[in-house]
């Protein structure tokens, strides 16, 4: 295994501090584990709920660092041929045409260079190992692909290295951080988790999301960002098959900015309800519970009553 | 760091493979390459403050969600004991309960406490919630309220200061009371370790922490990822994947096709995807009163499966059978759907009893001409009788047309065939009986499907014995 980077960060305060630089508000274990993840050279596995900014977190730590981010998304079928590498045919077709023409040389020597790096076509995983400058690997919602992908990944991830048959082994090298984000919509396999810190990201605090709201949406008064997340709340209090996330808060806040509205009625509220709610059940389940309690001009309780 | 023998970072490894253990014990699945780990990620952070400790352990150990609740009760539990286990081998002074502050106690109502409690728990301090945790303690300990059982004092507090559960929202902010019976129990926990002079026995946390969940919607999502890993499974279930090349046949379209980047050399064979048989399944819900804890539970599994199959038929009994498939398919909303099941569901019910000799009779004459060999038949119920015949034979006319016959049951092995609970006359016609009255239960029960797919009887040892007096 590589030791730690040179340029490491010593303290997780100083990654929280360049998050936040690079516009990415982090809680204590979020910086934590970024940290961990830098420090101990492992790849981070993130889980959470939907839009609570697993992905993001990668293109915070990607400028905060100032290393370019390579970014794998997952889906269903997903293989090594679009995910690590695949030998360019028509390209070896030509070679072999051209060689043909240009001499009658020995032919084996001809054959083993059909298979030299000039022929191979990179895809991510094997662009983050092989690029000469430090990258930040993303691969993001791998409960996506399938068991057999996961164990494709197991060598990048514990060695950094990929074995391809034909070339022998490519070692990193440099040393990527990778950060793998999954919604959880299946168990990863016990193999992949033993190589990977555990970060799970909840809904932040209320004040932690005032504070992101009005980062990503300047515009927007300190008053009416507080009163927006206490709404929020409220609406994620409630048995919702899709709770509003994080991206959905900074929309709403856009949207109000837009519509100029300074403080939040049943009637804003109402206009501009889809933009956080997106399931048709929940409309009406909100509409019904949250909005009355908004037009009657109090300010909402604690939001656990 | 290393002069005091004692503190040496020697003596903490011990304490984390320890605390592995701990947690092995628990059920997780910590191997030697994550103790390296956590010891790894503790020597390149600070650890004195202990959130920091906490997290950096936590990201290296803990896994999963469901790891990390076992995680954090664990911690709580092993190094709480780890301290006062060290108070004591020093022998230092463990806070006495009858210390200092007397004369100061004597003149503080249990009324006023209250008060100061509920203001201290509605602003959620937790430095002074743990102050009135203790002087709670020795105010009830000068009234002479104080049984040395842990929960009873705990129980008996809480009443005292009017913040026990229960209130319809109109008691304290939760969260903050949780908060305070934690330190409660805390404190009681410390002054018995203190009086005792020795540690009480580790218990292993109770399956109590992680049961069924019965509360809709926001449960339904954990529910509905068991389910969407149920329903992978049983989509492939009966195939062979490394069958492959005999009776496949080739896509000649995508073939040529690919034969270009080849000059149109067909190397590269394209075959058409095999596309899996969809299962029949038949779902039969018990919805009495006997199993109401579950049956809510079970209603959100029935809800789920509507997702994912198509061709799913459900039946809720109780004494007789009703077929609900429509009623799920035109209701996307689980508490309507519930709502209507028992409003209008068509359940016929006159004593509220289940009759499981009857509801197989009119299982089978409603839908025996469809039960064939693709069919899987799913019971979710306990097969409590109320002393009516079980009806074995028709259970088991129904088992023997079907493909497979699945049993799931809301209560713990050990309560099978005592009293009225006919599990055994139903198990030999079964090719699977689970316990299932936790979500791991069903995820065994998923993982299970998968491994038997061919249909290999496995019968829960428990299912079979004792033999009971037929009815």
């Amino acid at each position: 295994m590589t030791g730690p980077e040179v340029d490491s960060p010593q303290t997780p305060t100083e990654v929280r501090d360049a998050l936040a630089d690079a516009s990415y508000l982090a809680d204590e274990s979020v910086a934590l584990v970024a940290f961990l993840a830098q420090r101990l050279g492992r790849p981070v596995l993130v889980e959470g709920p939907a839009g609570v900014g697993k992905t993001e977190l990668a293109k915070a730590l990607s400028r905060a660092t100032g290393r370019e981010m390579i970014r794998l998304q997952c889906y269903e079928g997903l293989d090594e041929a679009k995910s690590l590498y695949e030998w360019n045919y028509r390209k070896q077709l030509l070679g072999i045409q051209a060689r043909a023409a240009a001499s009658d040389s020995d032919e084996a020597s001809a054959l083993d260079e059909l298979f030299a790096p000039e022929y191979l076509m990179e895809r991510p995983l094997l662009e983050a190992i092989s690029s000469e400058e430090p990258v930040v690997l993303l691969i993001d919602e791998i409960d996506k692909t399938d068991q057999e992908f996961e164990a494709m990944l197991l060598e990048l991830l514990s060695d950094f290295q990929v074995t391809i048959p034909e070339l022998g082994r490519i070692e990193a090298a440099t040393h990527p951080i990778v950060v793998i984000t999954s919604n959880d919509s299946r168990e990863l396999t016990e193999a992949l988790k033993r190589r990977c810190l555990y970060l799970w990201i909840d809904y932040p605090d209320p004040e932690r999301e005032a504070e992101i709201v009005r980062l990503h949406e300047p515009g927007i008064d300190d008053r009416l960002a507080s009163r927006l997340v206490e709404v929020i709340a409220m609406v994620r209090d409630l048995d919702l098959r899709k709770p509003p996330s994080i991206s959905e808060s900074i929309d709403w806040a856009r949207t109000l900015v837009l519509l100029g509205a300074d403080d939040i009625d049943e009637g804003t509220f109402r206009e501009s309800l889809s933009t956080i709610v997106k399931h048709r059940a929940d409309l009406d389940l909100v509409a019904e519970k949250v909005a009355p309690a908004l037009g009657r001009g109090e300010p909402a309780s604690s939001p656990g009553g | 760091m290393t002069t005091d023998p004692d503190r040496g970072p020697a003596r903490i490894a011990d304490r984390l493979i320890e605390f592995c253990g701990a947690l092995r014990a628990e059920g997780l699945a910590v191997g030697t390459s994550e103790v390296l780990d956590a010891s790894n990620a503790l020597e390149s952070i600070g650890w004195e403050d202990e959130d920091g400790f906490r997290e950096a352990v936590a990201a290296t150990v803990a896994k999963s969600r469901g790891d990390r609740e076992v995680f954090d009760l664990v911690f709580d539990r092993f190094f709480f004991r780890e301290a006062e286990a060290e108070a004591l081998r020093r022998e230092s002074e463990v806070e006495s309960p009858d210390g200092t502050g007397d004369d100061r106690l004597a003149d503080l109502s249990v009324e006023g406490l209250a008060e100061a409690v509920a203001e201290a728990i509605d602003s959620g301090d937790a430095g002074r919630m743990n102050d009135l945790a203790r002087l709670s303690i020795e105010v009830f300990a000068r009234d002479g309220e104080r049984s040395g059982v842990v929960g009873v004092d705990l129980q008996r507090i809480r009443r005292g200061l009017g913040i026990a559960p229960g209130g319809d929202g109109a008691g304290p902010d939760p969260e903050g009371r949780r908060e305070f019976e934690r330190q409660l129990r805390r404190e009681l926990e410390r002054r018995q370790i203190g009086q005792l002079g020795k540690l009480p026995p580790a218990r292993p946390l109770r399956d109590l922490n992680r049961t069924l969940p019965t509360r809709g919607a926001a449960d339904l999502a954990q529910v509905q990822r068991a389910i969407f890993r149920m329903k992978r499974r049983l989509a492939t279930v009966g195939h062979d994947p490394r069958r492959g090349g005999k009776g496949r046949s080739i896509d000649f379209r995508r073939t040529a096709r690919a034969s270009l980047e080849t000059g149109g050399v067909p190397l590269d064979l394209r075959y058409r995807p095999r596309r899996p048989r969809k299962p029949e399944i038949y779902v039969l819900c018990d919805v009495s009163s006997s199993v109401s804890s579950a049956s809510t539970f079970f209603l959100s599994v029935v809800h789920a499966l509507h997702d994912s199959f198509r061709r799913l038929r459900s039946f809720v009994f109780i004494e007789r059978i009703s077929e609900v498939t429509d009623l799920f398919q035109s209701e996307r909303d689980f508490a309507s759907v519930s709502e209507r099941i028992t409003a209008q569901g068509g359940v016929a019910d006159v004593s509220g009893y289940t009759d499981y000799g009857r509801v197989w009779r009119e299982f089978l004459e409603d839908v025996s001409s469809d039960l064939g060999p693709r069919s899987t038949v799913i019971v979710l119920g306990d097969a409590r009788t109320n002393g009516r015949p079980p009806g074995s034979d028709s259970f088991r006319a129904v088992a023997d047309r079907a493909k497979r016959t699945l049993w799931l049951n809301p209560e713990p092995a050990a309560y099978w065939n005592y009293g009225d609970s006919a599990m055994a006359a139903y198990a030999p016609f079964c090719d699977g009986v689970f316990e299932c009255w936790t979500t791991d239960q069903l995820e065994d029960f998923v993982d299970l499907l998968a491994r038997t797919g061919g249909g290999t009887p496995s019968v829960h040892p428990a299912a079979m014995a004792p033999p009971r007096p037929r009815y």
